[in-house]
């Protein structure tokens, strides 16, 4: 949507006056179409104008930060309806709620719990990003009580939900300084709680239940001055938050719709009738459009699928997950136990490492650097040769783990058995397998009974 | 003050095609009843962009034998039942199944190679236990594929039966089973989708119709290459809609094989304490895995977890649940 400095230069004044600091209008032109200067230095554009190129440089779906001295998270700014088109940006926050009801003392326990839990997975950390506290009690000082003992127990961002605005200004006031996301505004509360979200300064969710009274209330909250919006389509199950979601994405991006160009955010719990299952439903707004998807309780069993679908979807097609290149130990290995090499690439290093485990066979994994590239690739491009495997037997200290001095190669790349026999030498170079599949069959014939 | 929305539509030129599995008494097979799949017009579960005439198809993998290596989690579930072929096709069905896949094991449980004789007569076993249609598949070996897949293709002639595994190197035996003998064939190729489009066109080529092919674009589980194969499927999609005819087959795709064999559902110890419990978690992997493929445009979906087939189940009956 971003105009061209051709395009920008015909909607400035054109008159080379110089009083924004460049010589003339098209070089400042020039410099807004880069992002290296702010039409405020221009004090004859037009409202018109103005209007105009603010409306064509804003992103389609506006970036909404909650959070404030703690943690941040980010949401919007998506530009594709696919991730193989570009890629998907700011992985959807997963939000534990939490009910004020159930007492400060108990919630600040809980929130402890969830706020410690950290998972690895390939090298990254991966754990809840804040709390959604409810005010399930209906009474402001209860929802205060709650929201202060989440702040204490964690500093992550947090959403504030309730209905009543008087109840909602009691818990906002408790959690000064977090700029929590204010859940939500709807057709009869929205005025109310506008004064709340300008007074601090926090965005603000916009419900409704269908797209038409979604938008029209996002437009009436825009002129009453909060910009810092996420959407509540008040989504219903599977069928029909896919479509809801679809279509807001499709309306932000392709039409360029701004009543509609900001992140979401879903309850999928709260739609659950007996009928849907909130993490499979979950799973689909990871997938498919959501922003802030708050879950109803902590649990790592269904946490640890989730944050590691949402790392996998979200991952920058162009830049595929590298695996940290070193020595692997796989089921416990010793001295006697087989060295295979093979590539950086996390599918790579994943089958490898699947087959080898579920052989049962204890191993040393030796994963070179090849700058994430598979086998036959990294083969093709000179980035998996003889001198990288030897470099990497050399610097993971393998002389030591192992008492044997004998290699597997990966069989995609026999060729080089020779060329790495001279860069190893005294080295006995195997030929391994070329599909990780017919790993444990070799090992059982090839090491089993010839080696071992 | 009204706003309208008017909600961008797509305008397809394609769709996915009909293809249809199993062959009931009056079809010239034995079966109950038949599984359609495909025939959609738009985007998966976008009702409003297009027709979907038919749901994806959930399967249950049962193998010619007990298995020795799957997680002690499936041995739980299934039980006795794994003993039997025949026994475990009847607990797929009690399951829910819409149809069934029937792996073939590189040996017997005595050890032996599996043979032509015995692939025979598991298949007909099964096919006498239960009315579902069947798909079977070789162990994946090129030969042995070949060696066990065209007895079999022999010994259920007119079913209809799904066969495979048609891969580039090895396609043409299998294929020239499926044509002489009524069935259908897959064709699995890895995460591409100009590999993918050429195998369908080289099974075309030998004469194989259109409405006998199902497209395995390969599956990665959770964790373990996932986004490959949905963005893959997604483009198959894609390209199918927009008109592509050798991309437009059904695809079929296997959450069970690929995430049983993950840890994270494969094994309950030795695992860091984060992961959660182990039965919820297994589980949550081969069905959030499968979910996600069937967003992705799956058409048939191989499982092997009873839970996992219910809670997909579950799903797809709500995603198939819409008001105009």
């Amino acid at each position: 949507m971003a105009l061209s400095g051709l395009q920008i230069y015909k909607l400035l004044p054109q008159t080379n006056c110089k009083e924004c600091g460049y010589p003339t209008c098209l070089a400042f032109a020039m410099k807004l179409a880069a992002k290296q200067a702010d039409l405020a230095a221009c004090p004859y554009v037009t409202e018109a104008a103005k209007l105009q190129l603010e409306a064509a440089s804003a992103p389609p779906i506006r970036l909404v930060t909650v959070g404030g001295d703690g943690a941040r998270l980010e949401a919007g700014n998506e530009t594709v309806m696919f991730r193989h088109e570009k890629t998907f940006y700011h992985r959807p926050g997963l939000f534990i709620h939490m009910r004020d009801a159930d007492g400060a003392e108990a919630i600040k326990a809980a929130v402890a719990v969830a706020d410690g839990y950290i998972v690895d997975y390939v090298g990254i950390k991966l754990g809840v990003d804040g709390f959604a506290v409810e005010a399930a009690s209906g009474d402001g000082v209860t929802f205060a009580a709650a929201v202060a003992a989440t702040r204490a127990a964690s500093q992550k961002p947090l959403i504030l939900v309730a209905p009543d605005p008087a109840v909602m200004a009691q818990g906002v006031e408790a959690a000064s300084g977090a700029r929590p996301l204010l859940c939500a505004a709807d057709e009869s509360n929205w005025q109310k709680m506008v004064e709340i979200a300008k007074a601090a300064n926090a965005p603000l969710a916009v419900r409704a239940d269908t797209l038409e009274k979604l938008a029209a209330l996002v437009e009436e909250i825009k002129k009453a001055g909060v910009e810092d919006l996420v959407l509540d389509p008040s989504v219903q199950g599977y069928a029909d938050s896919l479509t809801s979601l679809t279509q807001i994405r499709r309306l932000a991006i392709k039409k360029n719709f701004r009543a509609l160009g900001y992140p979401v955010v879903t309850f999928p719990r709260r739609t659950a009738n007996g009928e849907v299952d909130e993490t499979v439903l979950a799973a689909e707004h990871i997938a498919k459009y959501a922003g802030f998807i708050v879950l109803e309780s902590f649990d790592p069993a269904t946490l640890y699928p989730l944050l590691v679908l949402r790392q996998n979807l979200y991952t920058d097609p162009q830049k595929p997950i590298q695996v940290q290149p070193g020595l692997y130990e796989i089921n416990a290995p010793d001295g006697h136990a087989p060295l295979m090499v093979t590539t950086n690439f996390s599918i790579t290093y994943f089958a490898v490492n699947n087959e080898v485990e579920g052989s049962g066979w204890p191993a040393w994994l030796l994963v070179a650097d090849a700058e994430g590239m598979s086998v036959l690739t990294a083969w093709a491009a000179g980035k998996f040769d003889a001198e990288r495997i030897a470099k990497a037997v050399r610097s993971t200290d393998a002389e030591s783990k192992v008492n044997h001095r004998r290699i597997i190669l990966p069989g995609q790349v026999a060729v080089l058995s020779g060329e790495l026999e001279e860069s190893l030498p005294g080295w006995e170079i195997m030929v391994g397998p070329k599909e990780a599949v017919d790993i444990p069959g070799y090992l059982k014939v090839m090491w089993g009974e010839k080696v071992g | 003050m009204p706003i309208t929305v008017e909600i961008p539509k797509e305008k397809w030129a394609g769709s996915v095609r009909v293809v249809t599995l199993g062959a009931t008494r009056a079809e010239g097979g034995t079966r109950a009843k038949t599984i359609t799949v495909g025939g959609d017009a738009t985007l998966p579960f976008l009702h409003f962009d297009g027709a979907i005439p038919n749901r994806p198809a959930l399967a249950i993998e049962i193998k010619d034998r007990k298995p020795d290596d799957w997680s002690p989690l499936l041995y739980e579930t299934w039980g006795e039942a794994m003993q039997d072929p025949a026994d475990w096709a009847r607990a797929a069905e009690a399951a829910g199944a819409d149809l069934l896949v029937l792996t073939l094991s590189l040996t017997q449980a005595n050890g032996k190679p599996n043979a032509p004789d015995n692939a025979r007569a598991v298949v007909r076993q099964v096919l006498q236990a239960t009315g579902l249609p069947l798909a079977v598949f070789g162990p994946g070996q090129a030969e042995k594929d070949n060696e066990l897949i065209v007895p079999v293709a022999e010994e259920a002639k007119g079913e209809r039966l799904l066969i495979g595994v048609c891969e580039d190197k090895n396609y043409r035996t299998i294929v020239a089973a499926a044509m002489a003998n009524d069935h259908l064939v897959s064709s699995k190729t890895p995460m591409d989708v100009n590999l993918a489009k050429q195998l369908v066109i080289l099974i075309h080529d030998m004469g194989m119709p259109m409405e006998r092919i199902i497209m395995d674009p390969t599956t990665g589980s959770l964790a373990y290459g996932i986004e490959y194969g949905y963005s893959v499927m997604e483009r198959l999609r894609l390209a199918a809609l927009q008109g592509d005819s050798m991309t437009q087959q059904p695809m079929l795709v296997t959450p069970g094989e690929e995430t049983w064999k993950a840890k994270e559902s494969k094994v309950g110890e030795g695992v860091p304490e984060s992961w959660g419990d182990w039965k919820r978690r297994a589980v949550n992997w081969e069905t959030l895995t499968a979910s996600s493929l069937i967003h992705a445009g799956a058409g048939v979906v191989v499982l092997r977890h009873p839970e996992s087939l219910k809670r997909a189940q579950r799903m797809v009956d709500g995603l198939m649940r819409h008001t105009e």
